[in-house]
């Protein structure tokens, strides 16, 4: 049977992640939620006994939903004081802060802060350049073996679509960030790891990032762990679905054009059909 | 059949040359049409205009998306931020291939309840069967493209499939991948195809609209047209039945897209792919759930894989496995029941294939695929023989079926 086995191994799931608290039965009857939820699986010494849950509302769910630019300006001062040591944001270019109302000339100032890689010079060298706002935000590494080695061998992921990319979605890094925990009795933490609640299997590499006034906002408001992890939260859901709400708002007006044009086909079709009987 | 008087005398001058208007008014306006199609008869038109939204959506998208294994993720990224409208366009195509899904079962299950692949119309249902099989091989080949966890890990798990097969198994996997393993060059063939595929099952469909006006469509009572008063001209009565259900489609699909628009999809396919890291949990589609359960409910690989092949080809001979000569489920009791039921054995199959292999999924999935077999290849031969359908009506209007004089085609 080393065909099956082996095919096993493709198909079947790892015992630890398989049970999993289901969001809605309908969700599952089409397999829409399959992933895994952060706390899920079999109970081990580690599962945390009581995990602290965070359903938080967000501005940019619902059917008018929209980002808290405010908010999410200053996730993005959060992200480039704290996540951008170690976390790239690959697709989030300098630009790209117009959306959250950033005038232009702030743009050019936040982008000029930073440095990247010019072209080839005529003598073929590759120089570093003030950025411009044009620029994607500049990676922390080089590429993942840089960032593997000064991370004890854990790649910390790209961010920009980490909201869309975790089964709890926009729940996601709110609850990873305010997951850090004493770990439970008999649950061995290795060296140089944490204990997360909400994260799977409940051991990270990545040490607590936000402690209070880890940055300064400019906006002078108080920067707390909770206020930052709130905006470092917005942020992320904004770089990860950027035309959420031109998404929202076209979509709320095609429906109501659906809406109207499909009663009146319906009362053409009961004339056409009138005739008939 | 006589041809039409044309006033206008450009349409006249075209339509002596190529007779066109002609055509037009012979399938659309003459054709003669069951007057009792329900709203379940919406589903074919419908299924041919997703088609389109899937052709037209698919070739904007191949303009701005990259082929290569370093750039498709990000091609795809470029489309949803930088691409003008590039994000609405690529979940109308995304959506709609779940879509598409939803509209062909509908379709194929009304077929199941109504008989609609009984003679004379067993080409017919065979034909749709080939559309269902291109559009599976379509659906998977497109998952692949924007090479996430789940387009790689997908990939490779079905592509796998075909080493169980003896000897030349692995071969055929080599031959797929165009290497040793999911590579750049199965990236490129899959977009190749993917994108071939669909004209293909254009061509399919025209076969299969040109199978469906041999005889006309099925309706509710499952009985022949008798006579004239038993049709309606398609159009203007089956337009606009039909735009008026577009509508009601338009309008689902426009919701989910604005609204969410990856519930159907995957989050792991966020994660671009790499083949160093196994996704904890690797799921199809939803619309390959049900399959998928039966590949998995079968112990021995190359025994689930022909299974899985099975459960399709059985579908091509169903014509002959139904022994029955009443079309309609309404006049067949014990059918009907059996419908439902198997209807539920499908739904169950999916739910399996979205759980993990392990107690009590793998028993449920083996019970579930069991019935399913069973229910074509036991269930329906001996209804065929022993079941006692309810009295037929004379004709689909009433009445005898010699009212007035017979349509100009009877069936049979």
């Amino acid at each position: 049977m080393g065909t099956q086995s082996r095919f096993q191994h493709l198909l079947a799931v790892p015992a630890l992640v398989a049970k999993r608290t289901v969001q809605a039965g309908a969700a599952l009857l089409i397999g829409t939620s399959i992933a895994l939820a952060a706390g899920g699986g079999e109970p081990t010494v580690c599962t945390p006994k009581d995990v602290p849950h965070n359903d938080r509302h967000w501005g940019f769910q619902g059917v008018f939903g929209h980002y808290d630019k405010k908010a999410a300006f200053r996730g993005f001062e959060v992200f480039r004081g704290t996540c951008a040591a170690c976390h790239s944001l690959k697709y989030f270019t300098f630009r790209n802060l117009a959306d959250l109302d950033v005038p232009e000339d702030a743009i050019k100032g936040i982008a000029a802060e930073y440095e990247v890689m010019a072209e080839p010079n005529d003598d073929g060298e590759v120089l570093p350049r003030t950025a411009i706002p044009s620029d994607y935000f500049p990676s922390p590494f080089a590429n993942e073996k840089a960032a593997a080695s000064v991370n004890g061998g854990a790649v910390p992921p790209d961010l920009s679509l980490m909201v869309k990319a975790r089964a709890s979605f926009e729940n996601h890094v709110p609850n990873i960030l305010d997951g850090y925990m004493d770990a439970p009795e008999g649950c061995e933490v290795p060296e140089g790891k944490y204990y997360n609640a909400h994260y799977p299997g409940y051991i990270i590499s990545m040490a607590p990032p936000l402690a209070d006034d880890a940055i300064e906002y400019k906006d002078g408001t108080k920067a707390t762990k909770e206020q930052m992890i709130k905006d470092v939260s917005e942020f992320l859901a904004y770089v990860a679905e950027p035309k959420l709400e031109e998404r929202k708002s076209m979509g709320f007006k095609i429906v109501i054009f659906l809406l109207i044009l499909t009663v009146l086909l319906y009362l053409t079709k009961k004339q056409v059909w009138r005739k008939l009987h | 059949m006589s041809n039409p008087e044309f006033s206008n005398p450009i349409v006249k001058w075209v339509d002596y040359r190529l007779p066109i208007f002609s055509m037009m008014h012979h399938e659309l306006h003459e054709y003669p049409t069951p007057k009792n199609l329900n709203y379940w008869w919406n589903f074919g038109s419908l299924a041919g205009i997703v088609l389109g939204i899937m052709i037209v959506s698919g070739i904007v998208l191949a303009m701005n998306y990259t082929a290569h294994i370093d750039y498709a993720f990000d091609s795809v990224e470029r489309i949803m931020r930088d691409v003008n409208f590039g994000w609405l366009i690529r979940y109308i195509h995304m959506n709609g291939a779940s879509f598409f899904f939803i509209v062909v079962y509908i379709h194929m299950f009304r077929g199941l309840y109504y008989g609609s692949y009984k003679a004379p119309r067993e080409i017919l249902w065979i034909l749709g069967v080939v559309i269902m099989l291109l559009m599976m091989a379509t659906a998977f080949m497109g998952y692949v493209l924007p090479w996430g966890q789940m387009s790689f890990w997908g990939a490779t798990v079905i592509t796998n499939l075909f080493s169980a097969l003896p000897i030349i198994g692995e071969y055929i996997v080599t031959w797929l991948w165009g290497g040793f393993g999911v590579d750049n060059p199965t990236l490129n063939r899959f977009f190749s195809l993917h994108y071939l595929l669909p004209f293909a099952i254009a061509g399919v469909v025209i076969l299969h609209l040109a199978a469906l006006h041999q005889h006309g469509s099925n309706n509710p009572l499952g009985i022949d047209i008798k006579k004239k008063g038993d049709t309606i001209p398609f159009h203007p009565y089956y337009t606009i039945k039909d735009l008026f259900g577009l509508g009601v489609f338009l309008t689902i699909f426009v919701a989910v897209i604005a609204y969410a628009p990856n519930y159907m999809g995957h989050p792991d396919n966020y994660i671009p792919a790499n083949p160093l890291v196994t996704p904890s949990h690797i799921v199809p589609e939803w619309y390959f759930l049900p399959f998928y359960a039966i590949l998995r409910a079968v112990p021995d690989k190359l025994f689930g894989v022909l299974a899985m092949f099975a459960a399709i080809a059985v579908l091509f001979v169903l014509p002959w496995l139904d022994r029955s000569p009443i079309r309609s489920a309404k006049f067949r009791p014990v059918y009907f029941i059996f419908f439902w039921v198997f209807l539920a054995d499908c739904i169950l199959l999916g739910y399996c294939g979205a759980m993990p292999a392990e107690p009590p999924w793998v028993l449920i999935s083996q019970l579930a695929t069991a019935y399913y077999f069973a229910h074509f290849l036991v269930i329906l031969p001996i209804l065929g023989l022993y079941e006692r359908p309810v009295d037929l009506p004379l004709s689909i209007s009433g009445g005898s079926p010699d009212d007035d004089a017979p349509a100009a085609q009877a069936a049979e």
